[in-house]
C-alpha cells in the first residue's frame, strides 16, 4: 500500500472514529432515559423503524442500551490506555536511561507481570478493588504497560548509543535533559501508536470481563452486560440482542485497531515490515 | 595542560583485547596525528580519550586527574560521521548552541550561512553538517580536541576549508589537537608529530 493510501486510510478510519464517538457522546445524550425503563408492552420485538435493535425481555431499547454500553466501554478503553501508556512510557524510559540495576529491576518486573496471564491479574485486581469501572480501570492499565514498556527500553537503548548522545553528554548535559530533548521526542510516534492500539484491546478487555461477570455491575448498560444477558435468549431466537450490540463493539474496535496499524507504517514504514 | 592515556585495555568482548596496555600523552597546543590501517583501534582509542568508552584497565588522565564524568568534558571529540553525531530532528541552530552560542563571526569563519541555522541536518551535506560538529566542540572551554577522521568523507576544497579553519582556531586558543587518519600524506601535511597506531 502507497504512503499515500495509508494517509487516507489514516484520515478515513480516525474521521469514522471522531463520527462514533461523537454520535455516541451526543446522541447518547439526547436519547431519552425513559428508553431504558422496562416497558413491557414493547418487550422481545425484533428490529423494525420503532426500535430499530429491537427491544430485550424488558421492553427496553436496544439502540438506546447500546449506545449508553458503548460510551462506558470508550471511557474505560481511553483511560485505561492512556493511563497504561504513560506507564510504559516513564518505566521504558527510565530502565533505559538508568541501566545497571535500574534496568535489571525494571526487567524482572516485566518478566513477573508477563508471567501471569493477564486475563487472571484484570480479574484479580478487579475484585480487589470492588469491581465497577475503578476497578476495570485500574485492572487493565496495571496489566497492559508492559509489552508498550519493553519496545520504549529497546528504542531507547538503541537511540542512546548514537553519537549525539554521546556527544550531549560530553557537553555537560544531565541524563534528565537528554532524556526530555533527545529521546522523549524520538518516542512520541511509538507512544501514540502504542496508545491507539491498547485501546481497542481495553475495550475488549471491559467487555470480556464485563461478560464474565467481573466487570461492571448488572446495572449499567455496558456492552458486556448487555451481552451476557443476551446469552440466555439466542436460543429462543432473539438474536438481535447480541448481534447489534456485538457488531457495533466489533466494528469501533476493528477501526481503532486500523487506526493504529496504518499510523504505525505511516511512522515507522521499516519497523512495520517486521 | 595535557592529557594522557596509561595503559589503555579494551576489547568489546572478554576473550579478546583490540586495545592492549597503550599509553599516549598529548600537550596543550600540540598538534599530534595517530596514524594506523582501517580497523586497526583508532576510533575506538579516540572514544576512550574522549570519555565515551570505559577501557577495561588503564585510565584517561586530563592535567595528571582523571577525565571529568560531569559537565563540560575538555576533551572534545569530532566523529567520522557528522550526520550521526547531530540529532536529526533539531534544528542545527539548537543542534549548534547545546554546546555553546558562537557569534556571526565564528560562523562566517567556519563557513557556516545563517540560513543553514534554521534547517534540519537531512537539509545540508555532509561538509555542511561537519562544520556545525566543529564550530560546537570549539567552546570556550574545549582545551583538547580530537578528530577522528573528520575530513575523510568530503570533498578535497572542503577538507582544506575545515582543517584551515580547525588548526587556526586551536593554534589561537592553545588547543590539543589529536587528528585520527589513516591518510599519512595528511596526517604529515597538517601535525607536526606523526604516532603510529602499531607503535603504541
Amino acid at each position: 500500500m502507497s504512503k499515500l493510501n495509508r494517509r487516507t486510510v489514516a484520515a478515513v478510519t480516525a474521521s469514522a472514529i471522531l463520527i462514533i464517538i461523537i454520535a455516541v457522546y451526543v446522541g447518547g445524550a439526547l436519547l431519552p432515559n425513559s428508553a431504558l425503563e422496562a416497558d413491557f408492552s414493547q418487550k422481545g420485538q425484533p428490529p423494525s423503524f420503532a426500535h430499530i435493535f429491537g427491544t430485550d425481555f424488558l421492553g427496553r431499547d436496544m439502540f438506546v442500551r447500546t449506545v449508553k454500553g458503548l460510551s462506558i466501554s470508550l471511557v474505560v478503553g481511553a483511560a485505561a490506555s492512556v493511563i497504561a501508556s504513560i506507564i510504559a512510557l516513564v518505566v521504558g524510559v527510565t530502565a533505559a536511561m538508568g541501566r545497571g540495576w535500574v534496568d535489571h529491576a525494571v526487567n524482572w518486573f516485566i518478566d513477573v507481570f508477563m508471567s501471569v496471564p493477564h486475563t487472571v491479574l484484570i480479574i484479580l485486581i478487579s475484585i480487589a478493588l470492588s469491581r465497577g469501572v475503578i476497578g476495570l480501570l485500574i485492572g487493565v492499565a496495571a496489566t497492559h504497560w508492559v509489552t508498550l514498556a519493553r519496545i520504549i527500553r529497546g528504542e531507547v537503548l538503541q537511540i542512546r548509543s548514537q553519537s549525539y548522545i554521546a556527544a550531549s553528554r560530553r557537553f555537560g548535559k544531565s541524563p534528565l535533559f537528554i532524556a526530555r530533548n533527545h529521546i522523549l521526542p524520538h518516542m512520541i510516534p511509538q507512544f501514540f501508536v502504542g496508545l491507539i492500539l491498547l485501546f481497542p484491546h481495553a475495550i475488549m478487555h471491559e467487555s470480556g470481563l464485563t461478560f464474565l461477570g467481573f466487570g461492571m455491575p448488572p446495572e449499567q448498560p455496558a456492552v458486556g452486560i448487555i451481552l451476557s444477558e443476551a446469552m440466555k435468549y439466542i436460543s429462543t431466537g432473539a438474536i438481535w440482542l447480541a448481534f447489534f450490540p456485538g457488531l457495533s463493539l466489533v466494528i469501533l474496535v476493528l477501526l481503532i485497531d486500523k487506526l493504529g496499524n496504518t499510523l504505525r507504517f505511516l511512522f515507522d514504514p521499516k519497523e512495520a515490515q517486521l | 595542560m595535557r592529557i594522557e592515556a596509561r595503559n589503555i585495555v579494551f576489547g568489546y568482548d572478554k576473550s579478546h583485547n583490540i586495545l592492549d596496555g597503550v599509553s599516549l600523552a598529548v600537550q596543550s597546543g600540540e598538534r599530534v596525528a595517530l596514524v594506523g590501517p582501517s580497523g586497526c583501534g583508532k576510533s575506538t582509542l579516540s572514544q576512550i580519550l574522549a570519555g565515551n568508552l570505559r577501557p577495561k584497565s588503564g585510565t584517561v588522565f586530563f592535567d595528571d586527574k582523571p577525565l571529568p564524568e560531569r559537565g563540560f568534558c575538555p576533551v572534545q571529540l569530532i566523529y567520522q560521521h557528522p550526520e550521526k553525531a547531530i540529532n536529526p530532528r533539531w534544528k542545527l541552530g539548537k543542534t549548534l548552541t547545546e554546546a555553546w552560542d558562537p557569534d556571526d563571526d565564528f560562523l562566517s569563519a567556519l563557513g557556516i550561512e545563517k540560513a543553514w541555522l534554521n534547517r534540519y541536518p537531512a537539509e545540508l551535506s555532509g561538509g555542511e553538517m561537519q562544520r556545525f560538529c566543529i564550530a560546537r566542540v570549539l567552546s570556550p572551554q574545549t582545551k583538547f580536541i580530537i578528530a577522528d577522521e573528520v575530513s575523510t568523507m568530503l570533498d578535497v576544497v572542503t577538507q582544506a576549508q575545515i582543517w584551515d579553519v580547525l588548526l587556526r582556531v586551536a593554534k589561537e586558543r592553545n588547543i590539543g589537537l589529536l587528528a585520527v587518519t589513516h591518510s599519512v600524506e595528511l596526517a604529515a601535511r597538517i601535525c607536526p608529530r606523526l604516532v603510529e597506531f602499531a607503535s603504541l
